[in-house]
């Protein structure tokens, strides 16, 4: 086994382990905790795949801004433990069968499509950085700009949502 | 170099533990933090597939999906903070006003 192969299992391991805990978990800012675990080892994966912007921007938007986000709403509403009402019958044992079924049906689908992919030349170090930015200012330009006029859009969406009204 | 197969199973991998998060837990907030997880899985898949084509669209790509991911993020914590306000839960079976 090679060191690549090594980390990735090690990193991959790591994000399913976390993916599971936030199933598991009951207290909602355990859950987020280990998103943050998924997160990061995601952002080391990007890295061991040369992607170091992405990396980057997972780190500091997914494991920064978005999750701390989340931590906030849940001390703000002061979110106990889950309570545990019944569950419908869908999501009973046909609901896990569904999922697997569906995670096998996606792995197998985008895998065969991704052996073809594989005669493509894999190149290996890409200038990662240099490149997006070209292509997002050059490429993408318009939906560039379109994002930042979502983002005002839900800066003002989340404004007016989470306001007190006036009496 | 790592097989490009590998990344995309266990982007499968996640999204498929991202839907039953989302199926199984009761908490608004954890529904949501599911969510997160499969743009999550979504995000490894296209860096995959750009790093195994050499081309740099996948990443860029997902610096769009981030972009929304973030303010989906905000517009959605605003419309639990509501829930909450309003309905004094955050147990989604408690939120069921449409139901008959």
């Amino acid at each position: 086994m090679t060191a690549p192969l090594v980390v990735f299992f090690v990193l991959a391991a790591l994000a399913v382990i976390g993916a599971i805990s936030l199933i598991l978990q009951k207290h909602p800012i355990h859950s987020a905790l280990s998103l943050i675990v998924v997160m990061v080892a995601l952002a080391g994966l990007y890295l061991l795949m040369g992607a170091e912007f992405v990396a980057a921007v997972q780190i500091i938007v997914y494991g920064g801004a978005i999750m701390v986000l989340f931590v906030f709403v849940i001390m703000l509403l002061n979110a106990g433990v889950e309570e545990h009402t019944s569950l419908s019958k869908l999501a009973g044992p046909p609901g896990l069968l569904l999922v697997v079924a569906l995670t096998a049906f996606v792995a197998a689908t985008i895998a065969k499509s991704g052996a073809s992919v594989q005669t493509a030349a894999q190149t290996g170090a890409l200038s990662s950085t240099k490149g997006i930015s070209e292509m997002v200012f050059k490429d993408f330009v318009y939906p560039f700009e379109l994002t930042s006029f979502l983002i005002l859009v839900a800066i003002l969406g989340a404004v007016v949502l989470a306001q007190r009204e006036k009496s | 170099m790592v097989p490009t197969n590998y990344y995309v199973i266990l982007s499968a991998i996640l999204f498929g533990l991202g839907v039953f998060a989302f199926i199984f837990k009761r908490n608004v907030i954890t529904i949501f933090m599911s969510i997160e997880l499969m743009l999550n899985a979504v995000n490894l898949a296209f860096v995959a597939f750009s790093q195994a084509l050499g081309k740099l669209d996948g990443q860029v790509f997902v610096l769009f999906v981030i972009v929304v991911a973030a303010a989906e993020a905000a517009v959605g914590l605003g419309v639990i903070i509501l829930i909450a306000r309003n309905r004094q839960t955050l147990n989604v079976e408690r939120v069921d006003l449409l139901k008959l």
